[in-house]
């Protein structure tokens, strides 16, 4: 939020601290009534704050970029893939990887709400979370791609995934050129949220180390 | 909200922040701690999500409506009144719940999840390849077929194996929640078949459909 106009600042900052008292007020209430206990709701907000994040989903990808055998199990049985480099759980029970290539471009969306794979994606960007994506993607993906700077050839097949029940989706993207002799860890440097989601690619060599 | 127009492009903030403030995580973590007292399950979470009146929905924020409907979820169960939720002073005493997620208790709990796979009670009705369409049904209460492929023919591209039903899932107010497990299926329509055939000829798209949404093609 970027408010121009000192009311509207005042405004936004009235509005956030509306909420942060009621959150208080809840988070008291909850804790009095012995509902929550307030170590669980501190160790939920590290867990996503530090520990599970799109990191764990670069990892994925780079060890499928590396490892042909890997590839074809993510592919097969992604769970379990994905289970063996020890992520999983809350909203990535039944996981399904799904992989780009020069003619498929795929997508993952959640119209209804805001389905997404936490265990290798952490929490969802607020724009995966709001209505112009929600609405856009099943209709207008290259229109999607192109508000995220992307632009693919036209015959590219685009396919988009709407996560409407427990199966969650992960996006390979594609491995970007000039990346021979890069080790696994180099390579999941270069595995962007966005290309996870399909709403990106990953990234050049290059333009990680800043030279363009 | 698929294939809704007027939304305008996809804006992603610039080095947007994990939260927008402090109450958006504790937002998040009441929200999953109270889901873990098993008073609700995540359809009914959904569900209360959805039925928020559509002004608030698309006024609020992402969080925001998770607030609005946590304190919807408690105060029809009696686990909370509205004058205890506005100022946080206890009113009436608790009720109880089924369980308490202990601060020690979440790390094996997020990473057991809630698997929703359960056993088949019958075989599968439809095969990858197979050509189905989806049932022109618009329930009142809570499902997941989204009004866009409502009535469309498109093909089974993968069978899930039972998952629980989550529209007869979210339709029970109390513990204990009886499971429906049906097949789950992903089906893939042309976007063509979805929008018309001035759609963009390269696009398909799946949704994840239970059996209960879907007829044969004769």
């Amino acid at each position: 939020m970027h408010p121009t106009h000192p009311h509207d600042q005042d405004h936004d900052h009235s509005h956030l601290d509306e909420m942060e008292l009621r959150v208080r007020a809840l988070e008291t209430l909850l804790t009095r009534k012995g509902y929550v206990e307030p170590a669980a709701l501190d160790r939920i907000i590290e867990t996503y704050e530090t520990r599970v994040g799109p990191h764990n989903g670069a990892a994925v990808v780079a060890r499928a970029w590396v490892d042909a055998d890997f590839h074809q199990w993510l592919l097969q049985d992604a769970t379990a893939a994905i289970a063996s480099m020890g992520f999983g759980g809350r909203q990535g029970e039944h996981m399904v990887a799904v992989a780009n290539t020069p003619d498929l471009h795929n997508m993952v969306v959640c119209t209804l709400c805001s389905c997404y794979p936490w265990p290798v994606l952490g929490l969802p960007p607020v724009w995966y979370k709001s209505a112009p994506y929600r609405a856009k993607a099943v209709m207008d993906p290259r229109g999607v791609l192109a508000d995220f700077g992307v632009q693919l050839p036209a015959a590219t097949q685009l396919r988009v995934w709407d996560s409407t029940a427990e199966v969650r989706y992960l996006v390979i993207p594609m491995k970007p050129a000039r990346t021979e002799g890069l080790n696994e860890q180099q390579l999941a440097a270069l595995v962007t949220r966005d290309a996870m989601i399909g709403t990106g690619l990953a990234q050049e060599p290059a333009s990680v180390a800043g030279g363009r | 909200m698929g294939g809704m127009q007027g939304f305008g492009p996809v804006v992603a903030e610039s080095h947007e922040p994990l939260f927008h403030g402090d109450w958006e995580k504790r937002a998040l973590a009441l929200t999953l701690a109270m889901g873990a007292t098993g008073q609700w399950n995540i359809d009914l979470s959904r569900s209360a999500r959805e039925s928020l009146p559509s002004a608030v929905y698309l006024g609020s924020s992402y969080y925001a409506i998770w607030l609005c409907a946590l304190e919807q979820l408690m105060r029809e169960r009696g686990l909370a009144d509205a004058d205890e939720l506005r100022d946080g002073q206890m009113r009436t005493p608790a009720k109880p719940v089924a369980r308490v997620l202990r601060g020690t208790d979440v790390d094996t709990s997020l990473a057991r999840g809630t698997p929703t796979e359960r056993p088949a009670p019958a075989p599968a009705c439809f095969a990858v390849g197979m050509r189905v369409r989806t049932r022109n049904m618009h329930p009142q209460g809570h499902t997941r077929l989204p009004r866009y492929v409502r009535g469309h023919t498109g093909t089974i591209a993968l069978v899930h194996g039972a998952h629980v039903f989550a529209d007869a899932h979210a339709s029970q107010a109390q513990p204990p929640f009886m499971e429906q497990a049906q097949w789950l299926y992903t089906v893939v329509f042309a976007a063509q078949d979805l929008w018309g055939p001035q759609a963009d000829a390269t696009v398909q798209v799946s949704v994840d459909a239970w059996e209960s949404y879907l007829e044969p093609i004769a």
